[in-house]
């Protein structure tokens, strides 16, 4: 992200510091993180100490200061889909990419999280991949799910396996 | 002027007052971790509470933000204040059992044992340090971070805070007692923060005084020249 394109976002909200939140969302949203540099230049911009914006940075979970995967993976664990077994679903996926959730794969692909309640429910076990929703989930449908979003690299890797 | 009464005694605030600050001047003893009459009060340590009855209504709260009302009745020791109290206190104690002042406290109230699961922590969270950083110092170097039983007060991305003057204002301040402050030479650190910040020689007496970066943020705040502070405090008076 450039200077300017924070620059703009910063403008489109009129340049205030009580914008400082949709601010954060339009630079996590285009990013998929809040880079370091990106907070340093709007504290500067709307005259923010860099201690008040890291405080409301590392307070919602919404944003991350860490680099995120390409795609997100939302293990449901509300209670439907906890009783079950949303859990046997994380190990499985945990197995499947070496990261626990709230991590990131190696190669940047996938980014692991569990949420509270995706409201579907009836479908539990649940998963969603980038806003995309896997219903009836089981540790032996997870390797096939994930295979979708898989890094071309990945899958040139397992094609010349076969 | 506002009258109400405390413990029964008639008392006189002004309209701007917190309870706490009037019971404490009218000699009450009220326990109390994170008020401090310089900064804006924050209700975060909760062992300032109290009851008050409004209006025929009572209610547990905290005296340290409370505003003061007419004709309001603040009972600063019933039955279920000190009820209440212990508990904070010892919810405190389990956070940081290792606190010397947090035990003293707690013995004087009567509490014995923790029932809770002791964490390792040494900060209550009051939130004392950062809000004196903030608003009296203007320096703006720490502040809380993360959140829940994260809570933390910290330097932005937990580095050596590049705002911070080593000016010891948060030092003196923490209710426990946990920053540290180190002179060495003529460096100045503030251990729990890891600021280290090279210190000024008086030109008369040859102390190392002040840390330059504090010196030089004063110097511009306050537009004053060149040379002012070129000797310390104790050699200018």
């Amino acid at each position: 992200m450039t200077r300017s394109e924070i620059e703009m976002i910063i403008n489109k909200y009129g340049n205030k510091e009580s914008s400082i939140l949709a601010i954060l969302q339009d630079i996590q949203a285009k990013e998929k993180y809040l880079p370091r540099e990106a907070l340093e230049l709007v504290g500067e911009k709307l005259n923010i100490p860099i201690s008040k914006i890291y405080r409301i940075a590392t307070f919602y979970r919404a944003f991350s200061l860490m680099p995120r995967g390409k795609h997100e993976i939302c293990v449901c664990m509300g209670t439907a889909c906890h009783v079950r077994g949303a859990q046997r679903i994380v190990d499985q996926i945990k197995l499947e990419l070496g990261i626990r959730p709230g991590e990131t794969t190696r190669d940047q692909n996938f980014t692991l999280e569990t949420v509270n309640c995706l409201g579907v429910c009836a479908a539990g076990p649940v998963v969603a991949i980038d806003g995309e929703y896997f219903g009836k989930m089981s540790p032996a449908k997870v390797e096939e799910t994930l295979k979708k979003f898989w890094s071309e690299k990945k899958k040139e890797e397992a094609n010349g396996k076969t | 002027m506002v009258s109400f009464t405390i413990d029964g005694q008639p008392v006189e605030a002004k309209e701007d007052q917190n309870v706490l600050e009037v019971a404490l001047d009218e000699g009450f003893d009220i326990p109390h971790l994170c008020y401090n009459e310089n900064v804006k009060p924050y209700g975060a340590c909760r062992l300032c509470l109290v009851e008050v009855s409004r209006k025929g209504r009572s209610r547990i709260t905290t005296s340290c933000n409370y505003p003061v009302m007419e004709g309001i009745e603040v009972f600063t020791s019933t039955e279920k204040v000190l009820r209440a109290r212990k508990m904070v206190m010892e919810l405190l104690l389990a956070m940081c059992p290792g606190s010397k002042l947090l035990q003293e406290m707690a013995k004087e109230m009567g509490i014995n044992e923790i029932r809770f699961k002791k964490e390792d922590k040494d900060c209550i969270l009051c939130g004392l340090c950062a809000r004196v950083c903030d608003e009296v110092v203007g320096a703006h170097a720490i502040q809380f971070a993360f959140r829940g039983d994260r809570r933390e007060v910290c330097p932005p991305f937990m580095e050596q805070p590049k705002d911070c003057i080593a000016c010891g204002a948060c030092v003196v301040v923490c209710p426990v007692n946990v920053i540290g402050m180190k002179e060495e030479g003529d460096e100045r650190t503030i251990t729990r923060w890891k600021r280290t910040l090279k210190m000024k020689q008086c030109k008369i007496c040859g102390n190392y005084f002040a840390p330059w970066y504090q010196l030089e943020k004063f110097r511009e705040k306050a537009n004053l020249p060149k040379d002012f502070f070129d000797v310390c405090y104790t050699c200018r008076s």
